[in-house]
């Protein structure tokens, strides 16, 4: 894991600080983390710990104040090529005026690639998100939890390094939460995706991740980075129902109970050596 | 079936009013208002004789015209000002002035300016019939959903791309509201700019009618309108259902 090579993702002391009406405000301290090839992290926080300022600078789309995103050894200075976001607001990520083939097909279109091409990739995300009879349909013609799975078919099908996902399953009820939640995991398997996925529910950043990375409280910086041994193969109830997976429940809960009541950020000795 | 019962609504109440007209003008009515047989027959020897390509044609082909220039300018010059905020800031009060001054008023300057000819009236009828279309578009553009517009930049959308795939779409539905608008405005400058200083056009033949005493043919000019405002609004019914069928759909599945 220390090669590398394979680090598709670098964010290098990101500090983000808005000033409103003249007054300073540091949203995010200073963040550092590595993803590798074909890691599943989740980045999970309290509300208002900045979660989604952070996400916005990764993604290119807001610049922050000091400090780096590199994707792929490449500096991110606006949004990238091979950098996938799937948001939390399917509805209004979604066109209306485009079928769901199209929607998935647009960002093939402007990256050029030719009609054959994306004609196999839609077939091939439809096919992995399960959706193959709506490709005709219009997004508000389907369910939540459908539409955001177009949405996930239209992140994968552009074939990203590193897919983005904004608490995407936020909005939809739990079962069908449950569901997107293993779809997500069967897609990066099947895929070998690199993905960061920014939750605010501990329990799904535990059963989805390889990896916890805990954020503190406003101004933020990593609280704590937690390695996730569950087993590989997962599921809704044998992996929540595993002793292990209580107990990671745990200390990530009580990390996160750490970070909202010491507003500071506390530091633990494995960041302060990153930092 | 269904058709049939939204034609019967689209027919049923001309007809009840034309049979009440007919029933009221017979044993002799107003000489002022011609009984039903005499405004068919003018209208036939008029408009579907040389009155239709000496006077119809003309009006029509300046009003398509001016409605084509008003869109073309309307949604061009509203997508540049609606893109850029500082522009819109800048523009808009100046905008809703020149909105607000009655383009009919502009006839008498565009005559000394431009002189008696078709391009003074197809500007009286974009002068008109601009600002809805401009001031929609504008509205439209700037308001434009941000996970819809920062979607398209993770999705590397730019340029004409935008514009195509992103901002004209979703500006759709208020760009067609104002060339709603714009229709019935642009009809009623399409006749006025023809009652000063014309030589043919639809408004021309009626003023003509008037002063020669033809009641029954200046009525036929009247109905003519009117039927040229009923094909303009279905046909923009037509281009609208298939341009915004998803608009229709999306509102519809928001009310479930």
């Amino acid at each position: 894991m220390t090669d590398h090579q394979d680090v598709r993702l670098r964010v290098d002391k990101v500090k983000k600080v808005y000033s409103r009406d003249g007054k300073e405000f540091e949203a995010v301290k200073s963040l550092t983390f590595d993803l590798h090839q074909g890691e599943f992290a989740c980045l999970v926080g309290p509300s208002g710990s900045g979660k989604t300022t952070l996400l916005k600078c990764i993604a290119g789309l807001m610049a922050p104040t000091s400090g780096a995103v590199v994707l792929d050894g490449r500096p991110v200075n606006g949004p990238a090529r091979g950098m996938a976001v799937v948001f939390q607001e399917y509805g209004r990520s979604l066109y209306p005026w485009m079928t769901v083939a199209a929607n998935i097909e647009l960002p093939l279109k402007i990256a050029k690639l030719s009609k054959a091409e994306r004609r196999a990739r839609v077939d091939e995300a439809l096919h992995s998100v399960g959706l193959e009879q709506a490709r005709n349909s219009y997004p508000w013609q389907l369910s939540g939890g459908m539409q955001q799975r177009v949405a996930i078919a239209r992140a994968v099908a552009t074939h990203p390094s590193v897919l983005l996902m904004d608490e995407p399953f936020a909005a939809v009820d739990a079962q069908t939460r449950a569901d997107l939640e293993d779809l997500v995991r069967s897609v990066w398997k099947r895929h070998n995706m690199t993905i960061l996925f920014v939750t605010h529910d501990i329990e799904e950043s535990v059963y989805l991740g390889e990896r916890v990375l805990v954020l503190s409280s406003s101004p933020t910086v990593i609280q704590d980075d937690v390695k996730i041994d569950l087993p590989d193969e997962r599921g809704q109830l044998g992996t929540r129902s595993l002793t292990r997976f209580s107990e990671l429940r745990a200390h990530v809960y009580g990390q996160v109970q750490i970070a909202k009541t010491n507003k500071t950020g506390m530091v633990t000795s494995r960041q302060a050596a990153v930092l | 079936m269904k058709t049939l019962k939204s034609l019967g609504y689209f027919v049923g109440l001309p007809i009840v009013l034309i049979a009440a007209w007919w029933a009221a003008t017979q044993g002799g009515g107003s000489f002022y208002v011609p009984d039903p047989d005499q405004l068919v027959t003018a209208f036939r020897t008029v408009w579907l004789g040389d009155g239709f390509t000496q006077d119809a044609l003309p009006s029509i082909a300046r009003l398509l015209v001016g409605l084509a220039l008003s869109i073309v300018l309307g949604v061009g010059l509203g997508i540049a000002i609606g893109s850029i905020d500082w522009v819109r800031w800048l523009l808009s009060p100046l905008l809703e002035f020149l909105r607000a001054v009655p383009s009919t008023i502009m006839i008498p300057v565009l005559l000394l300016l431009i002189g008696i000819n078709d391009a003074m009236k197809v500007t009286v009828i974009v002068l008109g019939c601009l600002w809805p279309i401009l001031l929609n578009t504008i509205k439209g553009v700037a308001s434009i959903d941000e996970v819809q517009s920062d979607t398209g930049r993770v999705y590397g959308l730019t340029g004409i791309d935008r514009m195509r795939y992103l901002v004209l779409p979703a500006a759709s539905p208020q760009i067609f509201a104002g060339i709603r608008q714009s229709l019935a405005v642009g009809l009623v400058l399409m006749v006025v700019s023809e009652m000063f200083a014309a030589t043919e056009g639809i408004g021309y033949a009626i003023i003509n009618f008037q002063n020669r005493i033809d009641i029954p043919e200046m009525w036929s000019g009247i109905v003519l309108l009117g039927l040229l405002g009923v094909a303009l609004s279905v046909l923009f019914q037509i281009v609208q259902g298939r341009v915004l069928g998803w608009y229709e759909g999306l509102k519809e599945s928001a009310n479930d």
